[in-house]
């Protein structure tokens, strides 16, 4: 005892705290093949359901015969819409405050939607009785341009909103309309605009693409008749939420609903929302009295669970001739599919799109968004990105290149220019953010100095004659984009999902022996919570980090949280972690001063322990301190050593970075390459740098293959025409490119630890950044803006429509 | 075609043991592993034998055991990740640096990249950068970029060389 060696150093080294690079703890499984994934759940008796689609992308529902389907030996039951009208089910609400489907009523509005729910005993049984469902169509004109759906004759989609004038976001203006959503000021920007020197203005849009986590969405429902309770497996982002979301749409109390989230297999935002999957189990568990299983093929999740983007930006800047912005307006169209299922913030309908002023100071800026319906699947969720932020860059680092452009204007030294400078943080954007911390100058400078920013120019400058002598066929383009992000929804004044602000928690259980659990709202996908959130207690409570468990995805167990995406888990749940810690910590010092018979304030706090201010080798470690919690408490304290934190985060926090990108293009081929992608990340404090770069690698990997190739594409019959993984690019080992990453630290002032979250904003950043490359390698031949995605062939066709092949 | 066809038997070897069953004629391999012998180390990612997730080791060749009957497998030499570590739990090299390099995320693809990565290092125990990112080009992962897969696959290599491991200068 009282031993004062090792140094604090060194035991805070053998903590395993924040800051180091501690290994994984759930390698230890995933690498044996251990992993527990919902497809991976048994239970007696379970049977299995699958989805007869539609084949159409808009038809009236004649008839629906399932007899032939039925009578096939192991079918136990075919659910259709009017098999969910008897429990009221043949409809659900979405996170967005409108309805969807759960199985056809009527109509099919998309391909490839949900008609009926084959069950069986066996999953290939019910894959032959999907074929057996006899559905009679009558075809209808459909729509899947978002500018034609809104043309005062086009095809009603939505005949249950037919005559409804007033949606959940106020006024509609036609049939197919959603929302109009507008932030900002209008008569300002227009003012700026007509005082402006420079002016541009570019159509930008963002195609459709999809999360594509490597696991589909899957789930096992199981309900007991004899307790009325209802446990339900399932790959769940935000399992929370679908129990709260569950009961209300099931009317099952929610005490008797268990929500578990086993291993996910990666999420991306295409596992935040309920989809006509999990009702159907349920219901199929109900009905049949046993657990019902069900597993989407790729197709099926592809061109049904989810999508992403499909926002068309109309986008403005003024300027002075020497490049200071002046205004900023964006008009944009959003094509929400059939059904509004974003996962946004309820009070957000184009989610945090008014971030679209990026890292510049604009003193004045307006956009608009109009959410519009069409014959697609529906969905519209944060593809590793929080809320439509990716939109917002996309939008903003390719108008800033093209006002570069027209400026004739180095695209970094523009941003230089306009750069929110460090005195003005906390910055209160045009569009009503308050940025909590940045020093954006520095970042960017850095990524200039390590890249050799002016040689690369140079050399570009050299080859640009040299093509133009005719000596070369490939043209270089470097790509510079500085972006901004928002992340950790959200402060409960401005952030709710269908009315549950959007707090998250943590529960720390200190036992005897000095070991510890802890339980959180959130739920990991890959980002590696049981390892980073142990650091973040370590380092609070001087326990090692190996002797603390956490435990997330189990509803009865962890405290109610809103879950994991919009890289909220270390600005929201690390939080919350942080404070329950601090609350257990106050509370050891007080049974430390009790023990060694001295006033709370005579202590102070060394790495593990309370230590006696002028007597260091007085001191009671928090090991000795748990064991105390059990048997020694002061008079009049309760015993134990726990604590429960709900963490309402008084801000967003603003992780940001600056990325260039350099790569060649063969004007012949389209053929492009990657020579070098530079990302320097601001994410403040860092908690573990190892985890920070895969996570940046990963999002700069998911970043390469939207910017370059992926896209969720339909013929106008509306057939969906990349929904298998011949058709949707996922990037190999061999294409993608070698990542450099660095890194500045600007911690949050307002954040506990100063964390600000980091999962997504290589995605947010490196999309726009392989696009500012692609045409800054085609801008000196006159390119103004090529739309993504840059594949061989659109690249191809891009040089010719320059007359390259002529 | 709705009705059950009569089962066929099957006998092969599975991580060294010997497994005799009896299948239906239609049954992917990878369901047969997975729901018949309880081994679901090996995933499911795609219906169109991209993904690689389902890979396992078949009489010495890398196979996807989406893409293939059972009753093709039959009087085959299976190995997948379950019989990767030594039977007293020591881990394989190229387990130890997935771990050591943060070779994996999620986790999902994890299992069928390193049963490829093991085959991979039985063609070519010192594989180049360029030889590796080739020889896993059939598997797919969405969180890591590779990179790290890479490294985790040159200290596997090293570690079954018997030589140092030093990672390259980024």
């Amino acid at each position: 005892m009282n031993d004062q060696t090792p140094t604090s150093a060194q035991r805070a080294e053998a903590l395993q705290g924040m800051g180091c690079k501690r290994k994984r703890v759930e390698d230890i499984r995933f690498v044996q093949g251990r992993g527990n994934y919902v497809d991976d759940i048994k239970l007696q008796g379970m049977l299995y359901g699958d989805f007869t689609r539609s084949p159409y992308a808009h038809a009236r529902i004649k008839n629906i015969d399932t007899t032939k389907a039925a009578a096939v030996p192991g079918v136990v039951a075919v659910l259709t819409a009017e098999t969910l009208k008897t429990v009221n089910l043949a409809w659900m609400p979405t996170l967005a405050g409108d309805v969807q489907m759960v199985l056809a009523d009527g109509k099919v509005l998309f391909q490839n939607q949900e008609v009926a729910f084959v069950i069986a005993e066996h999953p290939y049984i019910a894959a032959d009785a999907v074929d057996l469902v006899e559905v009679e169509y009558e075809q209808l004109p459909c729509n899947v341009d978002p500018f034609k759906a809104m043309a005062p004759d086009a095809q009603v989609i939505r005949e249950d909103l037919k005559d409804k004038t007033e949606g959940v976001h106020g006024k509609r203006k036609h049939h197919n309309h959603v929302f109009n959503w507008q932030m900002g000021d209008k008569d300002g920007t227009d003012a700026a605009f007509k005082n402006a020197d420079v002016t541009i203005n570019e159509m930008i849009s963002y195609h459709r693409v999809h999360p594509c986590p490597l696991e589909t969405c899957q789930c096992v429902a199981s309900f007991d008749k004899i307790k009325g309770e209802l446990t339900l497996w399932g790959t769940f982002q935000a399992p929370h939420v679908i129990r709260t979301v569950g009961s209300l749409i099931s009317k099952i109390p929610e005490h008797k609903i268990h929500v578990i989230a086993p291993d996910i297999g990666g999420g991306f935002g295409n596992k935040v929302g309920a989809y006509p999957g999990y009702i159907c189990a349920i219901v199929a568990s109900i009905v049949t009295g046993r657990p019902v299983k069900w597993v989407e093929d790729r197709i099926e999740n592809l061109s049904t669970t989810a999508f992403a983007r499909d926002y068309h930006m109309q986008t403005e800047i003024a300027a002075t001739k020497d490049g200071k912005v002046t205004g900023l307006r964006v008009y944009t169209i959003a094509d929400h599919g059939a059904f509004d299922a974003c996962a946004d913030p309820t009070k957000w309908p184009a989610g945090f799109f008014n971030i679209v002023t990026g890292s510049y100071d604009f003193p004045v800026a307006h956009v608009a968004v109009d959410g519009v319906y069409t014959n697609k699947a529906p969905g519209g969720v944060a593809y590793r990105c929080s809320f439509r932020v990716t939109e917002a860059a996309y939008c903003i680092e390719r108008a800033m290149d093209i006002l570069a452009q027209k400026l004739k204007m180095d695209p970094a030294e523009l941003r230089m220019k306009n750069l929110i400078r460090r005195e003005q943080f906390p910055y209160t954007s045009a569009l009503g953010w308050e940025y909590d911390s940045g020093d954006y100058h520095t970042a960017l400078t850095k990524a200039m100095d390590a890249v050799g920013y002016k040689k690369l120019r140079t050399e570009q400058k050299a080859r640009q004659d040299a093509f133009k002598r005719g000596e070369t066929r490939e043209v270089m383009g470097i790509g510079v984009i500085f972006f901004t992000e928002i992340v950790g929804a959200g402060p409960s004044r401005n952030c709710d999902i269908l009315g549950i602000a959007m707090f998250d928690s943590a529960e720390i259980r200190i036992h005897p022996t000095g070991t510890a659990i802890a339980r959180l709202g959130t739920k990991s996908q890959g980002q590696g919570h049981e390892t980073t959130y142990a650091q973040i207690i370590a380092t609070e409570l001087g326990l090692p980090a190996d002797n603390i468990s956490i435990e997330e995805g189990n509803t009865d167990t962890a405290p109610y949280g809103l879950g994991t995406y919009g890289s909220r888990s270390t600005p929201v749940s690390g939080a919350a972690t942080a404070m329950a810690a601090r609350k257990i910590k106050a509370k050891a010092q007080m049974i430390a001063a009790h023990l060694l018979e001295v006033h709370d304030d005579d202590l102070e706090w060394d790495v593990d322990r309370f230590r006696v201010k002028g007597t260091p080798e007085r001191f009671k470690t928090m090991t000795e301190l748990a064991w105390a919690a059990y048997h020694g408490v002061p008079p009049g304290m309760e015993p134990g050593l726990e604590a429960v934190s709900y963490y309402d985060p008084p801000n967003m926090t603003y992780p940001f970075g600056a990325y260039i990108c350099v790569l060649d293009i063969d004007v012949d081929t389209g053929v492009t390459k990657v020579r070098r992608f530079y990302a320097l990340d601001d994410c403040g404090t860092r908690i573990n740098p190892m985890i920070i770069e895969g996570q940046i690698h990963g999002g700069l990997t998911e970043a390469f293959g939207i910017a370059m190739g992926q896209e969720i594409r339909y013929d106008d019959e509306g057939n969906v025409v990349t929904a298998s993984l011949m058709d949707y690019f996922l990037p190999t080992a061999v294409e993608t490119p070698k990542w450099e990453t660095d890194w500045t630290t600007t911690p949050s002032p307002h954040h506990p630890i100063g964390a600000k979250g980091v999962g997504e904003s290589p995605n947010v950043g490196g999309v726009p950044c392989f696009a500012n490359a692609v045409n800054d390698a085609f801008g000196f031949l006159g390119a103004t803006h090529i739309p993504m995605p840059h594949d061989h062939w659109r690249t191809w066709m891009a040089a010719d429509k320059l007359g390259l092949h002529a | 075609m709705s009705k059950v066809q009569s089962k066929v038997q099957v006998t092969m070897k599975v991580n060294g043991k010997a497994v005799d069953a009896l299948v239906e004629p239609r049954t992917l391999l990878i369901h047969f592993l997975r729901e018949q012998l309880n081994l679901t180390g090996p995933h499911i990612g795609c219906d169109t034998s991209h993904c690689g997730a389902c890979t396992v080791d078949l009489d010495g060749k890398s196979v996807k055991s989406c893409t293939l009957f059972t009753v093709q497998a039959n009087g085959a030499d299976l190995l997948t990740i379950e019989g990767m570590a030594a039977a007293d739990g020591t881990l394989h090299a190229l387990q130890e640096g997935f771990r050591e390099m943060h070779g994996l995320q999620c986790g999902f693809c994890t299992p069928g990249m390193i049963v490829r990565a093991h085959r991979l290092l039985q063609e070519n125990n010192n594989p180049t950068e360029d030889d590796i990112r080739m020889g896993i080009s059939g598997n797919l992962c969405r969180c890591t970029g590779y990179q790290n897969i890479v490294k985790a696959i040159q200290f596997a290599a090293a570690k079954l060389n018997g030589a140092p491991f030093q990672e390259a200068a980024e």
